[in-house]
């Protein structure tokens, strides 16, 4: 490949040009990215795969791990700026063009030599354009189990509402690994403070079927084998009525509309009750000795 | 062989199960269990298993028979302390156990046979037959 390299370095100008003018005419995104910074990273690797070609034509090899390095950066730059794994392909793609151009001047007199060189730089391009696609779609998987986890330590918090008496809002589906989340969290929580009543409130839960049903019956029973009361409460009428229809027996559990009547009913269960201390003041108005 | 020891507390007998339950010391337990029992004629049975760690879908039976061969004695069962990851076992086995009171600690447990033994009191004064 030591003639490739030679080509590369003698018309760094005119291949850069025309790689650029190449990405102006098909996949170029100036919505996303400046021209100064275009420009910057493609002769940063123009430069890095010219350097890399003098040693080697395996992209797998050691001669190219700068090369690889810097696009993964890229991809990763590319991807937080908003371009398709597709689009950052053809960066890469896009360079074959005005490389080929260049060959076809310098090796006129040898055809049989240019197809050589021309297939092995178009094979090291394809390669590391696969590569680059590869770690644009690996940055993303690690965005999207980075966000899996953030929501489900997001989504079960357990709120004490009054002594002895603790609230579960659950917001969003419920699958079997957020079931035993909010399981878990729910009996330690059950412990830690020591409380008889626990609400779970289902207000911000979108769908009831059989499963998440029965998942909730699971963490009420398993609450109750710990000695505390559980309360279902949110259930709008729509879910009631689902559960009807699908036949799923909550006959065992406490239910309420409102988590205001849960807690209504909890506070009677603990033998307290709330009692007006004085006559409700006007809270918009400012008092009028101040 | 060693056995569970059964401590009597009034009309209520307590059990407190602090060593792991194979299940001959489970089989044990539910004799001498129903045997003291019927000896003291107790009126209530509290189980506390706060040292419990691991259980099985036999020692979750054999605590539901308990409660069942209690509750034809006449004497309620009630089962206190159990730890967050018991609960979860019992109920992915499917073991709801759903004939036994259940309390977060032994207080709150005595606490509840008491009342419990107060209202059957109660209950049942009225006609003389008890007393």
């Amino acid at each position: 490949m030591s003639s490739v390299h030679e080509v590369l370095q003698k018309n760094e100008g005119a291949i850069l040009s025309g790689w650029l003018a190449e990405m102006a005419a098909s996949t170029r995104r100036s919505d996303l990215m400046g021209d100064t910074e275009l420009r910057q990273q493609a002769a940063e690797l123009l430069r890095l795969f010219a350097h890399a070609a003098r040693n080697s034509s395996d992209t797998t090899s050691e001669a190219f791990s700068a090369t690889r390095e810097y696009l993964r950066e890229i991809a990763k730059s590319r991807l937080d700026q908003g371009f398709t794994p597709s689009e950052t392909a053809m960066f890469i793609l896009s360079l074959k063009q005005p490389v080929f151009n260049s060959m076809r001047d310098e090796l006129e007199s040898d055809p049989t030599q240019l197809v050589a060189e021309i297939w092995t730089v178009g094979n090291a391009l394809d390669k590391l354009a696969i590569q680059t696609v590869d770690s644009a779609v690996e940055f993303r998987d690690q965005v999207i189990v980075r966000q899996q986890q953030e929501m489900l330590e997001l989504s079960t918090p357990v709120v004490k509402l009054w002594d002895g008496v603790l609230a579960l809002p659950l917001i969003g589906t419920l699958d079997s690994a957020r079931t035993q989340v909010v399981m878990e969290s729910l009996l330690s929580a059950i412990v830690e403070t020591n409380s008889q009543i626990a609400i779970i409130d289902i207000t911000g839960v979108p769908t009831v079927d059989t499963l998440v049903a029965q998942h909730l019956i699971k963490t009420i029973t398993a609450a109750r084998l710990m000695g505390a009361e559980c309360y279902l409460s949110g259930i709008r009428p729509a879910i009631a009525q689902t559960i009807v229809h699908l036949g799923i027996d909550l006959a065992d559990i406490q239910t309420k509309a409102k988590l205001a009547d849960a807690f209504g009913l909890a506070l009677s269960r603990l033998g307290k009750s709330i009692v007006t201390a004085k006559p409700a003041t006007n809270i918009t108005s400012k008092p009028k000795d101040a | 062989m060693d056995r569970i020891p059964i401590l009597k507390m009034g009309d209520c007998l307590l059990v407190t199960i602090q060593v792991d339950m194979h299940d001959q010391l489970a089989v044990s337990l539910q004799e001498d269990l129903t045997a003291q029992i019927a000896k003291y004629a107790s009126r209530g049975v509290l189980i506390d298993i706060s040292t419990l760690e691991i259980v099985d879908s036999f020692i979750g039976r054999m605590l539901a028979n308990i409660a069942a061969m209690s509750r034809v004695l006449d004497a309620q069962t009630v089962l206190t302390g159990m730890q967050p990851a018991v609960a979860i076992t019992l109920v992915e086995l499917g073991m709801s156990l759903s004939g036994i009171k259940t309390a977060l600690n032994v207080e709150r447990g005595m606490e509840l046979l008491r009342q419990y033994i107060q209202e059957e009191n109660e209950y049942r004064e009225p006609d003389g037959s008890e007393e």
